[in-house]
């Protein structure tokens, strides 16, 4: 890739480190990464993702900006509320880095359309608030052999893992089904520091940026655990279930599921 | 080999840190291991950081000189990518 003199200014912090090089920054401006919800999570992962220099970034998205979403999703702003989520990240990342190509797609996923639009991506990353997007990207993952960086935030704790498809475990290798509703409060009942996604996120973009580069050691078989309140990062190790529905030997789960009854919507 | 004709030579007067370096490894990485890269700079600091840098990158700095009162050339040679 030959850069411009704007693009070697741009990412000359990037190009000097022996890991990335000009050839690790080519890298990153071929690949194309999914990131699932442009919420708390979707919001510094893009715009880190775009900061970087990834060529291709998919927001999907079904919301609006609303004022309560301001005092963590660092995407938007009092001048976009009402707005779809994905457009109002759009202008964000596109002001940031207008070479970057956005995608913003007004979407709810479902076990019908999450196949064609993960599909012509190299990454997903899963920035959903809820438990069926949550298993849907899991699964769609898997079926489609695209790698997940999966984040999770609530109150004051947040988790993220890696998952390769078809080497280590995924999602439900952890917890293999969905909690019932009601089980597992959500954000907006049980709260979440403002800035405890832009930790789990910035962690999700570096899993990103390793997985493209071929470079450290990514989460994978492990999930990271942050409280916030103690300062601690806890690793949990995370074995692959043999009996796992879903990547097991004898696998129960050949299709996509909707968990959407008794959910509140995204 | 000090002597010899650099396989790739860049001029980078007039430009001063980080992208003197980023210049040069970027010159380098377009080369095969082996080869030789002359650099033209002016800026003095780079004098030193570039070797520096370079070696720290696994690459040989074969010489370092200063030509006049404002120019160096430096000669490294690709030792891996």
């Amino acid at each position: 890739m030959e850069f411009t003199d704007d693009q070697m200014l741009r990412y000359s912090r990037h190009i000097i480190l022996p890991e990335v090089g000009g050839k690790g920054q080519a890298r990153i401006a071929g690949a194309k990464v999914c990131i699932i919800g442009a919420g708390g999570l979707g919001c510094p992962v893009g715009y880190y993702l775009t900061a970087a220099g990834v060529g291709t970034i998919a927001l999907i998205d079904n919301d609006t900006v609303e004022l309560s979403n301001l005092q963590r999703q660092i995407a938007h702003s009092v001048h976009t509320i009402g707005m779809p989520k994905v457009e109002s990240a759009s202008l964000t990342f596109k002001a940031l880095n207008p070479e970057v190509n956005i995608i913003g797609i007004q979407e709810r996923l479902t076990k019908d359309n999450i196949l064609d639009l993960i599909r012509d991506y190299d990454i997903v990353v899963d920035g959903s608030d809820n438990f069926p997007t949550r298993y849907l990207v899991n699964d769609a993952c898997f079926m489609a052999k695209k790698p997940l960086v999966s984040g999770a935030i609530l109150r004051f704790e947040g988790q993220v893992t890696t998952i390769v498809s078809g080497d280590g475990p995924c999602y439900r290798c952890l917890f293999e089904e969905p909690p019932p509703p009601g089980l597992v409060p959500s954000c907006q009942e049980a709260g979440v520091l403002g800035v405890l996604p832009g930790v789990i996120g910035g962690l999700q973009a570096t899993e990103v940026l390793k997985l493209i580069l071929g470079k450290g050691d990514v989460l994978k078989g492990e999930l990271l655990i942050y409280n916030a309140l103690k300062t601690t990062f806890r690793k949990v190790r995370v074995p692959k279930n043999p009996h796992c529905p879903l990547c097991g030997e004898a696998p129960t789960i050949t299709e996509l599921i909707d968990y959407n009854e008794g959910y509140c919507s995204l | 080999m000090e002597d010899s004709v650099p396989d790739k030579r860049i001029n980078i007067k007039g430009l001063v840190c980080p992208y003197t370096f980023v210049k040069a490894k970027l010159a380098v990485e377009s080369m095969e291991v082996g080869q030789v890269l002359e650099v033209l700079l002016d800026y003095e600091e780079a004098s030193r950081s570039i070797p520096k840098s370079m070696e720290d990158h696994g690459q040989t700095v074969l010489k370092i000189d200063k030509i006049n009162d404002t120019d160096w050339v430096l000669r490294i040679r690709k030792e891996k990518d």
